[in-house]
């Protein structure tokens, strides 16, 4: 276990005060998740920034299936979800939430899909665990937790909505 | 995932129950793509599609047109006039010349009935039928489900009548087969002359009068009256099937509930459907057309790519 129910409120409450200070207050704000679970992740981050600063942040959620990379080759085809964004984004400063950096593809999807719709004036990365493993220049600005991880190993987010309890794992590749 | 689609989309009546859900189901998220400022994904960036319409058509081919154009996919259409087929060409000749040129995907509209069918067998890329004779034309049939889903929020259970020429009508079988399997009841009406002969063994209720399917449905799928079976002798005149087969705003103000109506288009204004109808409140036939680019932009997206052999070499970085 990387982090319980209780370590990943502490976490989130910790990280959604950085986006705040990295923003230099709540103007201008977007938080958007990426499905599935950094939808929720993101939904807790402006909650608890509406906790500390009494603003109702707008968000969003992105899914990335249409701009991977690796599309060509992986089959039968992944499911793509909803993709769903408050108004324009252009000028504002846009999080994207999700809960774990690894390669950092997603994050490079993410980027493009973001593009389309608009031209931000920042783009902000939050993510809830940094594995490591990167295999594109892709860096956070905001880290819950950083592990070490193997590359076998796996690391799940567990979210209640999906998977009736909240807590972050280390699955190692011999126990797979 | 067991609902995955195979190779080609030939009909609807191979398909199970699940794989029309997973249709439905990916055409969803679709849907918004065409809402952005930038209408285009680049999920199919380096595909080519080419577009085989040997009858004509406007909405379907540019239908599916945009929805290739939307996945960023490149696309050639090719129409039989004006091609190498009006020097005579076979359909598989026609088709193993264009694959020659490294081509993914062939959608194709035929006279033929199962001409879809038949070029599947011969080439490697993938089929998509849009249109084959008399026989389905599944993507029409798709988009009359996902609109009929948008408006009852399920097909099971719902009472779904198709009127007009269903003897001649591909959308009419696809209809049947697609409804059925997804629990709707279907019923057709229309004049002995264009009903099929074996249409008890498809399931299907059979009205021979209008007002008994206007009382009987949640929602009506108006055909279009082929004009020129009326030559051929199928019905008297024109003004005497709207007259007995017409869906006019008085037959549908005597209905018990509101009927939703679907037409597949072209029509034929005062023939088959009145104007009062066809641009009254309960008329979904333009969100019929807006559905049919997710429905195409699902079916390019789930039989594009996924070559299993090179899954493995990908499995790595989900992250």
């Amino acid at each position: 276990m990387l982090l319980d129910a209780r370590a990943i409120e502490r976490t989130l409450r910790r990280m959604a005060g950085s986006v705040v200070e990295m923003n230099g207050g709540t103007d201008n704000l977007v938080i958007v998740g990426i499905q599935r679970r950094g939808v929720q992740l993101a939904q807790r981050i402006v909650s608890y920034i509406h906790d500390a600063e009494g603003k109702e942040l707008p968000q969003g959620a992105l899914d990335i299936t249409l701009y991977r990379d690796d599309l060509q080759t992986v089959g039968p085809r992944p499911v793509v979800g909803a993709t769903t964004l408050p108004g324009s984004i252009d000028g504002k400063c846009v999080v994207i939430v999700d809960d774990v950096l690894y390669t950092g593809r997603t994050i490079r999807a993410a980027l493009d899909e973001l593009a389309d719709f608009g031209r931000p004036a920042r783009i902000m990365l939050a993510v809830l665990i940094d594995r490591g493993g990167r295999e594109l220049p892709i860096q956070p600005d905001v880290v819950g937790k950083k592990v070490d991880a193997k590359s076998g190993d796996r690391v799940d987010v567990l979210v209640d909505d999906l998977d009736g309890e909240w807590g972050a794992v280390l699955v190692p590749a011999a126990s797979q | 995932m067991t609902a995955a689609l195979g190779k080609d989309l030939l009909g609807l009546e191979p398909l199970t129950g699940e794989q029309i859900q997973l249709i439905l189901d990916t055409a969803e998220p679709f849907k918004e793509i065409s809402e952005r400022a930038i209408k285009k994904v680049p999920t199919l960036r380096g595909s080519t599609i080419v577009n085989l319409f040997f009858e004509n058509s406007t909405r379907t081919r540019i239908s599916f047109e945009f929805a290739e154009k939307r996945l960023s996919a490149d696309t050639v259409n090719v129409a039989a006039s004006g091609s190498s087929v009006a020097k005579g060409e076979t359909l598989v000749d026609t088709a193993r010349n264009l694959e020659a040129m490294r081509i993914d995907m062939v959608v194709i509209r035929h006279g033929a009935s199962g001409a879809a069918k038949f070029l599947a067998e011969r080439i490697e890329s993938n089929v998509i039928n849009a249109g084959d004779g008399t026989h389905e034309h599944p993507t029409q049939a798709l988009l009359d489900m996902l609109t009929l889903r948008d408006n009852f929020k399920k097909l099971a259970g719902l009472k779904v009548c198709i009127c007009g020429d269903v003897l001649h009508s591909r959308v009419a079988r696809s209809n049947i087969w697609g409804l059925q399997k997804m629990g709707a009841e279907v019923a057709v009406c229309g004049p002995r002359s264009l009903l099929p002969n074996a249409i008890d063994q498809m399931g299907v209720t059979v009205f021979s009068r209008i007002e008994e399917a206007i009382e009987w449905a949640d929602a009506l799928n108006i055909l279009r009256l082929q004009l020129e079976r009326m030559t051929a002798g199928y019905i008297p005149s024109l003004r005497e099937y709207n007259r007995v087969f017409g869906v006019t705003r008085e037959r549908l103000e005597r209905a018990p509930k509101d009927i939703l109506i679907l037409h597949p288009g072209p029509m034929n204004r005062g023939v088959e459907i009145d104007s009062d109808v066809a641009d009254g409140p309960h008329s979904v036939i333009l969100p019929q057309v807006t559905n049919g680019v997710a429905i195409r932009m699902a079916i390019l997206y789930l039989l594009a790519g996924g070559k299993p052999e090179l899954a493995e070499a990908a499995k790595s970085g989900a992250n």
